[in-house]
């Protein structure tokens, strides 16, 4: 049974709870904020919270000088299409995981989590050479493959302890009846699964959103993400806040929202299971 | 129906694996190319004895422990914190977990520039109104101005999951040794903290991992510099090999970046492995 929290002691907590958590936050509210200054406001002191004018030329700007929306589409291209082929690959490995447990299943997961472990620049050099003689450097294909292979492993695993917990019963009812093993996945483990696979999905889309090793290194400028196009406000650029708080704005909000909606799910996956 | 995953990974584990511990025994120059020579160990031999390997060294574990320490001590504060009740509680722990979601590029440039720039950053303000010097903090202390972008990043990963192991815990236990006259400390010591043993490992491990291989918060602030003074071993290692061409050198320090990897590698594997069996 839980106890009635004194209310003197639940407001002491909310105070401190608040005071803590718009602290961890203020650095994106100030971003968002500045997004909406003129340069001269940006950099005023004493700054301004609330009261200034609120103006879009920050925005105007970051929209004209650069082209933000090729690299919100590249984003979005990759984050998605990673995710997609990878869940392609990974759902009927997981099937089989879960619910055709051989010998060695247990050590494939192992072995899959640990090509995780790999430190990416232990491969930079072969896989950027790979792709400079196959072309692939500076391609949205070639960031999806990339993508999609360095975020598998999570995939399978999450499916697996999503799948691990629906009873195996129902798929063999379903085989009874004659389904074969393509629609026995599709039609009857996939919808059950759906909460899982959907989870699964928007975590990696976050994962392969921010991700800022492969796309710094692999891309110049047609198929730069976003994570790259903020990369080159690094000077001097940089220096102009409301610019860089404009972009950075609309480089994070889509992500943000979406992490935000899948927080439950997050713990599980990147702990692989260990914790829930 | 499991191959194609399989056959993909361990074609993407070995091949480049391969190509990487090949080239490392090569005198390979993308500057020089059809000059590459079978060098033997010399590649490790320079790498191992260049200076800024130690360097290197020394900064990726200054960052990995100083983000380590960071996350740990205030996730657990956090998650306490958090686990109260209070107003508005949903709110606060949202507010709590965004900077995870903050790309790395974002979150590195709006610090080094809007919060940490000695001109006209908001700390600098803020010191100018207290009438104080201002700090310059990627001059005077870049690789702690890094830790501490690194660590506001991840905090919420800890907190995170600390929080959610917290959940876990048996409210009548630890009702029960209230009533036997546990003081609240004792209760942190010898309960909560108990619990939270295995949470802490799991978040140790698996930041460590991400933190190992830290580059675009470097890249986009100080470019491994002054000096040396913020160059781990990633960085080092896109140095060599993609701003100096010297794929053989570079190669060397992946090698040595894998093993590295690999002994942290090894403890993560066991405790998830042993859950696997729970």
């Amino acid at each position: 049974m839980a106890r009635a929290v004194p209310a003197r002691r639940k407001m002491l907590t909310t105070i401190l709870g608040w005071g803590v958590g718009l602290t961890i936050f203020f650095p994106i509210l100030w971003t968002f904020l500045t997004g909406f200054k003129t340069e001269a406001e940006a950099i005023a002191s004493p700054p301004s919270f609330l009261l200034f004018d609120w103006t879009l030329s920050a925005y105007d700007a970051v929209n004209q000088r650069t082209d933000y929306l090729k690299h919100f589409w590249n984003s979005v291209v990759i984050s998605f299409g990673s995710t997609g082929l990878g869940l392609l690959i990974a759902v009927p490995a997981a099937w089989a995981m879960a619910f055709v447990p051989a010998k060695r299943t247990k050590d494939i997961l192992m072995w899959m989590l640990s090509t995780k472990m790999l430190p990416p620049v232990g491969v930079l050099i072969p896989i950027y050479l790979i792709f400079r003689d196959a072309g692939l450097l500076d391609t949205r294909l070639g960031l999806v493959i990339v993508l999609t292979l360095i975020n598998l492993p999570i995939i399978v695993w999450m499916l697996f302890t999503y799948f691990r917990e629906i009873p195996v019963d129902i798929l063999e009812a379903a085989r009874m009846d004659g389904a074969e093993l393509r629609s026995e996945i599709l039609f009857v483990l996939v919808p059950m699964a759906v909460p899982g696979i959907a989870s699964t999905l928007l975590l990696n889309v976050i994962l392969a959103w921010n991700e800022a090793f492969w796309t710094l290194n692999l891309t110049a400028a047609k198929a730069a993400p976003l994570t790259a196009f903020i990369a080159s406000f690094s000077s001097p650029e940089g220096l102009f806040y409301a610019k860089l708080s404009a972009a950075s704005t609309m480089a994070i909000a889509p992500i943000l929202i979406v992490g935000w909606f899948s927080q439950k799910q997050l713990v599980r996956g990147l702990t692989f299971g260990a914790v829930k | 129906m499991i191959s194609p995953a399989v056959a993909l990974l361990l074609c993407w584990m070995l091949v480049p694996l391969g190509l990487t511990l090949y080239f490392s025994f090569l005198r390979y120059n993308l500057l020089m190319p059809g000059m590459e020579q079978w060098t033997g160990w010399t590649n490790y031999y320079f790498f191992l004895t260049d200076p800024s390997f130690w360097d290197a060294i020394r900064n990726t574990l200054t960052l990995v422990i100083g983000v380590l320490i960071i996350t740990i001590i205030g996730g657990v504060l956090l998650a306490l914190l958090l686990d109260q009740e209070m107003w508005g509680r949903n709110i606060v722990r949202l507010l709590v977990i965004a900077p995870f979601f903050v790309m790395p590029t974002v979150s590195a440039l709006v610090w080094k520039n809007m919060f940490m720039n000695p001109v006209n950053g908001l700390f600098a303000q803020l010191s100018g109104l207290l009438g104080l010097e201002p700090f310059d903090f990627f001059a005077h202390a870049p690789l702690s101005s890094i830790i501490a972008i690194v660590s506001w990043q991840w905090l919420p990963f800890a907190t995170l999951i600390l929080l959610t192991a917290l959940q876990s815990l048996d409210r009548e236990q630890l009702e029960a040794s209230e009533m036997d006259g546990a003081g609240s400390i004792n209760r942190l010591l010898f309960i909560v903290l108990p619990h939270l043993a295995r949470a802490i490992t799991v978040v140790i491990l698996i930041q460590t991992i991400f933190l190992l291989s830290i580059f675009a918060e470097i890249l986009v602030t100080t470019n491994g510099g002054p000096g040396t003074a913020t160059t781990n071993l990633t960085f080092l290692v896109y140095a060599q090999s993609l701003l100096q061409f010297d794929v053989g050198g570079g190669s060397a320090g992946g090698v040595i970046a894998i093993v590295l990897a690999n002994i942290v590698a090894i403890f993560l594997m066991r405790m998830i492995g042993r859950n696997l069996d729970a």
